[in-house]
């Protein structure tokens, strides 16, 4: 694992494996990791925002509970991006197939459960309301 | 239609790659600012994790600049990157921290 930490700060190691490749190659890898990056950023943007932004919800810690996940899976996926960015790298390298990866339809279906749940809260507090 | 210009891919590659730098560079003021707005409203423990907000942006800013910048062909790969991943997990531990020491 420290390993592959190492290999994310350090271009020298992943410089050794293979051959160069056309730069546009890695040039879109980056760019790649940059969007996944900010989405990450959106992420952990969106989690700051309702920890100071949305009224307390009608269930106690509700507001501090969705700020403190967004926040988690914000950093999780900015460490996934750097760490797909460096097998892709590496497979780009060794002219090998690039990683396959679960993490988007994960993280998908992870937003998309959050938002109905959402969805379910806000309903149940504007009809507790009435 | 023209032709490319020597010297210039005609993808524009490293010109796309640059602005996707910058993007990400205003991303992070954006979420800087946010995690300042949150220290600023609890001190004295806010002030300081206030100040290491700061100074993590300040050094991802310097780092999003020298890629987003400058003409010809860009540099790809290096430490930068892993530097960029780390300011956003430093901004979500900032946020973590903030929301933690409010709820205790």
């Amino acid at each position: 694992m420290w390993q592959a930490i190492r290999r994310w700060f350090d271009p020298s190691d992943l410089r050794a494996v293979g051959r160069t490749p056309d730069y546009r190659f890695s040039l879109a890898n980056e760019r790649t990791f940059l969007a996944w990056l900010r989405t990450g950023l959106a992420l952990v943007g969106g989690g700051l925002a309702v920890a100071q932004f949305l009224p307390p919800l009608p269930l106690r810690h509700l507001r501090e509970t969705i700020a403190i996940v967004l926040l988690l899976v914000g950093g999780a996926v900015a460490v996934r991006a750097v760490d797909h960015w460096a097998r892709t790298e590496r497979a780009i390298r060794q002219d090998e197939e690039l990683p396959a990866s679960r993490f988007p339809a994960v993280l998908a279906l992870v937003v998309g459960l959050g938002a109905l749940l959402l969805v379910v809260a806000v309903l149940a507090g504007a009809l507790g309301q009435r | 239609m023209t032709g490319t210009p020597p010297g210039r891919d005609p993808g524009l590659q490293p010109e796309r790659t640059r602005l996707a730098w910058r993007r990400t560079a205003l991303a992070l003021t954006v979420v800087a600012v946010l995690a300042l707005r949150l220290a600023l409203a609890g001190e004295p423990f806010g002030a300081l994790v206030g100040l290491a907000v700061v100074g993590v942006w300040a050094v991802a800013l310097r780092v999003c600049w020298r890629r987003g910048t400058g003409s010809g062909p860009a540099p790809t790969g290096g430490p930068a990157l892993a530097q960029a991943a780390l300011t956003a997990v430093g901004l979500a531990l900032a946020g973590l921290a903030l929301v933690l020491h409010e709820l205790w």
